[in-house]
């Protein structure tokens, strides 16, 4: 069992996002190997931020899983957030690479959302995959979640 | 050996262990690491790391919101 943590990131949620970056960097900074498989709704925060695309790309454009109430909510949680001084979802992802974290893009979300390579950062993807590529990393995992 | 300063007062989880991880992974076997913080599960867990990866712990202190751990590659 390879010291690895394998995340599949099934939610585009703004607080979601943070749990998968900051279980990733820590799971890094530990000392075990981490992937991320960005999947359905967790694939848009891959996107490039383009203001006319539906729903929203962008990494920190993701809405709050509760309490968003049209983006009041979300205001609220960043708010306080800056006064507690928590890290960006840029920084996380940028540390999260640095740290030799990778990256998996789900090859059959692009396909239902009409994504190509080009609409998403490919300077943050190392791989393209489906289930097959997941299971490969999970298998060799020591722990596995689904967020 | 080199001694390389790590100031992570004022940031909360994960940055302190993740900008502990960092300056390990530039320092050479041998150099010391001292990060000072206020954050106060990261004074238990970077310890936890250091543990993990294999390193050796030269000294942790200071109180939970103002510590000093220093850590050897």
């Amino acid at each position: 069992m390879a010291d690895r943590v394998t995340i599949v990131l099934h939610s585009g949620d703004m607080d979601k996002i943070y749990s998968a970056l900051i279980i990733g960097n820590g799971a890094l900074a530990m000392g075990m190997e981490a992937t991320i498989f960005f999947t359905f709704w967790g694939l848009q925060r891959l996107r490039k931020d383009n203001a006319l695309s539906l729903p929203k790309g962008g990494l920190e454009k993701g809405p709050l899983s509760k309490m968003h109430m049209l983006g009041l909510g979300k205001l609220m949680i960043e708010q306080r957030m800056d006064k507690a001084n928590v890290a960006s979802l840029e920084k996380l992802m940028a540390d999260f690479k640095e740290l030799g974290g990778k990256i998996i893009a789900c090859e059959m979300t692009m396909e239902i959302m009409g994504l190509s390579r080009e609409d998403l950062r490919e300077d943050l993807i190392d791989d393209y995959g489906a289930v097959g590529t997941y299971i490969q990393e999970a298998r060799e995992s020591a722990i596995t979640l689904f967020i | 050996m080199a001694e390389i300063k790590v100031d992570c007062r004022g940031e909360t989880c994960p940055v302190p262990l993740v900008e502990v991880r960092k300056a390990l992974r530039k320092a050479a076997p041998g150099d010391v690491i001292e990060v000072v913080g206020t954050h106060p599960a990261s004074k238990k867990e970077i310890p936890m790391a250091v543990e993990a990866l294999g390193l050796e712990l030269l000294s942790v202190e200071g109180t939970d919101t103002d510590w000093t751990i220093r850590i050897r590659r």
